[in-house]
């Protein structure tokens, strides 16, 4: 009883646990790589005292694909699907960094509609990506209906990718230039329809089951807290550093595209706790649906693929009429584009966190380097002293509230 | 900028200030693209980091990232790129030190402990050594890969390739082996500069193989084509022109027009009895 008293004052014994009289060895287990909370593959080494976690030595790299040296051998546009399968959960947001680089290194004028539509669907991917992790994390400590509701919320936003860019989850969309097709006038109305009713009622339906749960909150609340000073050194950022403390997001701070013409609030936590980054996640889920419906307002009519013909091949139907469409046509899916010699680091605020694109250009046709900076790679680093003096169980609640997936993690 | 690129806060300014602070670690200094770029000398570059962290005005807190990239014709040929962030501040700066596969870069996990897994994904990736990094093991690789897979001269396919194999009951490792050979197409217009010899021109440049020796030179035997032509072109005593339908070489147009002819008649006798099939 004694003990129930001091869990619940929050007073852990995990400093100097008492074990009896009988000495105890450390032992060491294997979590994963095939472990259904591991978030895909992840090979944790635990060295335990009891079930009080000593040292965690995660090992990535168990899908490393080799993305960044096969994109050395891609052209620029060819690289773009690879971008799709870094991080699958959220695809959209990742193609987002790599055709800001290349803008940025073309210094190519992207059309309004466009630029709307990206930030439009970047934020659809939020929501579809904070569905997959915050179910996932009701699921991995114990609750399971939340899961399920949340899974249909996310069901929807693949319909929506399906219907602009024919594809579910590796979409392909975002293009240098722009975007590749305008999304039919339909689909933004649906998309409109269910900001205002579906969404809502599935969503504050799932998170009132389990916001002010007291077992969720048990299992949650004060379990890796991480400070705002070791946010900063040990290179967190989105949620992670958020539920730090430090209103840092990087739509607010360095805005891209047109996210300096939204409104919308940054949540930040106040103890940096698995909760407090649950709860960052739960109102960015509602901000971003405030961002789409501004886009759904003030989207201008226009092009949604910049005209230059020397970056964005021509549509369709004037291949049919012109020589020189043709001509483009060809140079442009053989050869593709030189892009000017130069390097560029562009960060964009990628539901996990910063996702960075570290392109080096040689004039050439291809990237000579292309470094994706991964959000798991800082956050999982982390996972060791976060999880210092908690519980085996606790792992579970923390590799959730870090939000990793291997596809981005591993490249 | 036209681009709809991240926008920081103003770079004007930072060049001096790293200089002030920095004095002549820095060797050298680019502003492109809206992103600057310090080149630091390799040994002192933990005392630039924490000037760079420190300094009022510079205060940039955070490392998001290390990259390395490879330049295999240069001496030093790879560059370690820091990437780092200043949250106050709100800009991006990129910190550069060169070496090659033997001079250690000095380890920077005692200002930013997430330095650790970066340092190691560039030592996984390049070869490159970071000293006082107590930890560089390989990170993305599998267990027991040799070779740095990023450097230029690292093949795209690998070295070697696993399968499960029913026999040994495990995974065994054999040397790679392509269906189809991996393709590279070369885009450099030979017209704009191309550092490379045409395919075929390298041919010029050698000694002629043995068993099939050509007689002539191609402009040898573009000159004697041509003083060939010159001899063989017989004149002419009147220049043939055609002033009249007689010297077209027509023949003679008919002069009335030909009796219907009768189509000639299909029928083939049948030989009875004699084909294959009957």
């Amino acid at each position: 009883m004694a003990d129930y008293v001091e869990e619940l004052l929050g007073e852990t014994d995990a400093i100097d646990p008492t074990t009896g009289d009988v000495a105890i060895q450390n032992y060491t287990i294997n979590f994963g790589p095939q472990h259904p909370a591991a978030h895909g593959v992840l090979r944790l080494v635990m060295e335990l005292d009891g079930e009080i976690i000593d040292r965690i030595d995660p090992h990535v790299g168990l899908l490393h694909r080799g993305t960044e040296k096969l994109i050395e051998y891609k052209t620029y546009a060819q690289a773009l699907p690879y971008l799709d399968r870094l991080d699958y959960c959220s695809p959209l947001c990742m193609e987002h960094s790599f055709v800001l680089a290349v803008e940025k290194l073309l210094d190519l004028e992207v059309p309004l509609r466009a630029q709307y539509l990206r930030v439009l669907f970047a934020e659809l991917t939020r929501i579809s990506n904070h569905m997959l992790n915050l179910g996932s994390h009701v699921m991995d400590v114990g609750a399971m209906t939340p899961n399920l509701w949340l899974f249909e919320v996310r069901e929807d936003c693949m319909n929506f990718f399906e219907r602009v860019s024919g594809a579910r989850m590796h979409s392909n969309y975002f293009r240098v230039g722009g975007v590749h097709q305008d999304a039919p006038l339909k689909l933004l109305a649906d998309i409109g329809d269910w900001l205002d009713t579906r969404l809502p009622r599935l969503f504050e339906d799932a998170i009132s089951l389990v916001a002010d749960n007291r077992i969720f909150k048990q299992r949650n609340v004060d379990i890796a807290t991480v400070s705002r000073d070791d946010a900063i050194a040990w290179g967190f950022s989105g949620p992670m550093i958020r539920a730090s403390g430090i209103p840092w997001d990087l739509r607010k701070s360095q805005p891209y595209d047109v996210y300096d013409r939204m409104e919308f609030d940054v949540p930040v936590g106040t103890r940096g706790d698995c909760y407090d980054r649950f709860m960052v996640r739960v109102e960015e889920v509602r901000q971003s649906a405030r961002i789409i419906k501004q886009c759904l307002r003030e989207m201008p009519e226009g092009p949604v693929m910049t005209l230059d013909r020397k970056v964005a091949p021509p549509r369709r139907a004037e291949m049919k009429r012109s020589m020189e469409a043709l001509i483009h046509h060809f140079k442009l899916f053989t050869e593709g584009y030189h892009v000017p010699a130069g390097e560029v680091y562009v960060a964009t605020e990628s539901p996990k966190g910063e996702f960075g694109v570290y392109l080096v250009a040689d004039g050439s046709n291809k990237p000579y380097r292309c470094k994706l900076r991964p959000t798991a790679f800082s956050h999982l680093q982390a996972m060791d002293f976060m999880s210092k003096g908690h519980m085996l169980a606790d792992t579970t609640a923390i590799l959730s509230a870090i939000d990793v997936v291997f596809g981005e993690c591993d490249r | 900028m036209l681009a709809p690129a991240p926008r920081t806060l103003s770079n004007d300014g930072v060049i001096d200030a790293a200089k002030a602070a920095l004095g002549d670690m820095i060797v050298d200094t680019l502003d492109a693209v809206g992103e600057i770029t310090l080149t630091i000398d390799r040994p002192r570059l933990i005392d630039a980091m924490i000037g760079l962290r420190d300094t009022p005005g510079l205060e940039y807190q955070q490392l998001m990232e290390i990259a390395g990239v490879d330049y295999p014709d240069r001496e030093d040929r790879f560059d370690v790129c820091y990437h780092l962030l200043s949250l106050t501040k709100n800009r991006r700066l990129r910190v550069r030190v060169t070496t090659d596969d033997v001079k250690p870069v000095p380890s920077v996990t005692g200002i930013w402990p997430v330095a650790g897994w970066l340092e190691r994904e560039v030592y996984d990736m390049y070869g490159v050594l970071f000293e006082g990094n107590r930890d560089l093991r390989r990170i993305l690789t599998d267990y027991g890969f040799r070779g740095h897979p990023q450097r230029k001269d690292f093949p795209l396919s690998g070295y070697v390739e696993l399968r499960y194999s029913e026999d040994a009951k495990r995974v065994v490792y054999e040397p790679v082996q392509l269906a189809q050979d991996f393709r590279t197409f070369d885009f450099m217009s030979p017209w704009e500069g191309a550092e490379y010899i045409l395919p075929g021109d390298e041919k010029a440049a050698m000694p002629e193989a043995k068993g099939a020796p050509s007689p002539v030179t191609a402009d040898k035997l573009q000159k004697a084509d041509a003083a060939a032509a010159k001899k063989a072109t017989p004149k002419a005593k009147t220049p043939k022109t055609t002033e009249s339908p007689a010297q077209t070489g027509e023949g003679k147009a008919e002069a009335k027009p030909a009796a219907k002819r009768k189509p000639r008649k299909v029928d083939v006798k049948k030989a009875p009895g004699k084909g294959q099939n009957q």
